[in-house]
């Protein structure tokens, strides 16, 4: 993933626009693993918001997996979206209507070509519940279960499509330490084995001296970005 | 949930998930669709008996020869009428010149289904020292047949025309005092007479008729009436009777007899007939805009309530077109699941409406009748339904910024 000169304006064209990332040049290498610090109001969000195909660019250029987006429409874009990426939001956003299991099969069963029908869907997603530790909880729905086991489902959602970039907003700020540090764990785990790429965006600085790469953005601009070698240990 | 497809899974979640506002919805739909239900058997039920009872021994259209007129002399003028008054001229039985080539070109005509040449005049009906004024309606009978259904109106005997044999009304027997098998002499008024044995009695449906009417075969009435070869009228019957005045129009155009369809002649009971089934029509169709409107405005209020549901399917790789087709769907199983259950309300309000209105005679006004295509047709069309109400819903949805709707 390579981001030249990124820029964000909202209400563009309008007397009240404001532009939020003033040029972001950040490239990702396949299986890093980097937390996305800075302030609030620093434009975190909305970089990750770009990055993860949410919000489009208002300018600069964005490449991904090797193929240029900002040209794409909302279907590619979609599409790309769910190819490459999974996501992890600070509140689970499972679907309440939907058990775990279902929860976590939903991203391969919106578009099941090419991943070996419902069967295998379904038994990647119950290993996945399985490796987070929910073996018991596939058929519970996300009001009956913690917060950090619905928080883990959503871990698992994540993956299921083989993402080769998560990007995950403050995945552990709704978390108590515990089970904050279980999550954390959890994707260095599926990192260190998948090499699935990572993007966590973090308060935490905890959190943020256990990644290989912090990124602080300040005032929509990237104010440090350097390799943390004592992580991993 | 795997063997559906992401679409009918999640459309189906969501209806079973807004448990209420789905039991409302599909509630509403399933009482509209009972309501046109039940009007229309009641409709049919009403309008079949009263055609019925208007047109039972009557033709659906009649052919005659022209009337003949009197032109006065000197034609006046607005300003200066010459004339004060024209006495009309006493009509004469007139007769169809050439009525097989006549007969042949009205059967071929379009929308007609059978015809039947007729000889008939006023004549006497005398047994021993009784007489009565009847009407002989001379015909063959097969033909006849085709074009008005006597074989449901015997109320004793059987249908048979041989020379000599003649069907009468019920009331006409009992005011000559014949039984069935007794012999009738039918004196016309040109002074010849002929003597007929009775081979059914008949229930025309109205007093009138059943007091007059005397059916014997084609031959015998023309020595009778005095037109040996030649018929008074051709009696036709068309495909759809609510359209028989466009036959008539036909017939007219291409014969020059004079045409008279039962449209003419019932002229109030047609228009009664018409504006029912204009009232109707409307009913139908509010009830469908108000049912449409409905399940709009219960999808509307769920588009805003699973916004956040929508954003995070879209974020994880939902399709715009994936979620207008989830809410399309919820569209049509709403509009099609409260058919089948107003389907069922309908019949059962048939049933029990059927024991309790009821014609002068005392049957059931209508029948139930279990139409399995009748069900078949409401379903899809309820379903169509639904998926229209549902195209604006499905649209908003479709619509909406995944990133806004996940924020809040």
């Amino acid at each position: 993933m390579r981001l030249e000169g990124l820029r964000k304006t909202y209400n563009a064209g309008l007397p009240n626009a404001e532009e939020v990332l003033h040029g972001i040049d950040l490239q990702i290498q396949p299986g890093e693993f980097t937390a996305l610090i800075g302030p609030s109001g620093s434009g975190k969000s909305t970089l990750l918001n770009a990055i993860g195909l949410l919000e489009s660019a208002s300018g600069g250029s964005y490449h991904l997996a090797g193929r240029d987006v900002t040209v794409f429409d909302d279907d590619e874009r979609t599409r790309a979206r769910h190819d490459v990426l999974g996501f992890i939001f600070q509140f689970h956003h499972l679907l309440p209507a939907f058990t775990a299991l279902e929860n976590v099969m939903m991203p391969g069963l919106m578009r099941p070509q090419g991943k070996g029908g419902p069967a295998v869907i379904r038994s990647r997603a119950a290993a996945l519940l399985d490796a987070v530790g929910l073996r018991d909880a596939y058929d519970k729905k996300p009001q009956e279960l913690s917060g950090g086991m619905q928080q883990r489902v959503a871990v698992a959602r994540a993956l299921v499509v083989g993402p080769q970039l998560v990007l995950a907003d403050e995945p552990t700020g709704n978390l108590d330490t515990h089970a904050g540090d279980s999550i954390f764990a959890l994707l260095r785990q599926f990192n260190r084995d998948s090499g699935t790429a990572l993007l966590i965006v973090t308060h935490d600085p905890r959190l943020a001296a256990r990644c290989d790469r912090i990124v602080e953005l300040v005032d929509g601009q990237i104010a440090s970005d350097r390799a943390n070698t004592v992580a991993g240990a | 949930m795997t063997a559906l497809g992401f679409e009918l899974t999640v459309a189906l979640r969501f209806l079973r998930e807004g448990r209420m506002q789905t039991a409302l919805i599909i509630g509403g739909a399933a009482v509209g669709v009972a309501v046109i239900f039940f009007i229309t058997a009641v409709l049919t039920g009403v309008q079949g008996d009263l055609i019925r009872r208007v047109t039972g021994a009557q033709p659906h259209v009649v052919v005659k020869p022209p009337e003949e007129t009197v032109a006065p002399l000197l034609a006046g003028t607005p300003d200066a009428p010459r004339v004060a008054a024209v006495q009309a001229r006493p009509q004469r039985l007139t007769t169809i010149d050439g009525w097989p080539a006549l007969a042949r070109a009205t059967e071929m005509t379009d929308g007609v289904l059978a015809v039947a040449p007729v000889a008939s005049g006023s004549a006497l009906g005398i047994k021993g020292d009784a007489s009565r004024s009847v009407v002989v309606l001379g015909t063959e009978l097969d033909r006849y047949l085709r074009v008005v259904r006597l074989d449901d109106k015997v109320k004793a005997g059987v249908l048979q025309l041989e020379p000599g044999d003649a069907l009468i009304g019920i009331e006409l027997a009992k005011d000559l005092g014949a039984v069935l098998g007794d012999r009738i002499r039918v004196q016309s008024a040109q002074g010849s007479s002929e003597v007929f044995r009775i081979r059914a009695l008949l229930d025309l449906g109205s007093r009138e008729l059943n007091r007059r009417y005397v059916y014997t075969d084609l031959r015998a009435a023309q020595s009778l009436l005095g037109i040996p070869g030649r018929i008074t009228n051709l009696d036709v019957s068309v495909r759809d009777i609510m359209r028989a005045d466009e036959v008539a129009g036909q017939l007219r155009a291409q014969s020059g007899q004079l045409i008279e369809s039962w449209i003419q002649t019932n002229n109030q009971v047609f228009a009664a007939i018409n504006n029912q089934n204009i009232m109707t029509l409307l009913i139908r169709v509010f009830i469908t805009i108000v049912v449409a409107l409905g399940i709009a405005s219960v999808l509307v209020v769920s588009v805003v309530q699973k916004r956040k549901e929508i954003g995070i399917l879209r974020a994880v790789g939902a399709t715009r077109r994936q979620m207008l087709v989830v809410f399309l769907l919820q569209g049509v199983m709403v509009g099609a699941s409260g058919a089948l259950l107003g389907s069922g309300l309908g019949l059962m309000l048939v049933s029990v409406f059927s024991r309790v209105l009821r014609n002068a005679e005392g049957q059931a006004l209508f029948t139930m009748q279990f139409d399995f295509g009748l069900v078949g047709a409401v379903m899809a069309g309820a379903a169509l339904l639904g998926l229209l109400a549902a195209v604006l819903p499905a649209r908003t949805a479709a619509r909406l910024d995944p990133a806004q709707a996940i924020r809040g």
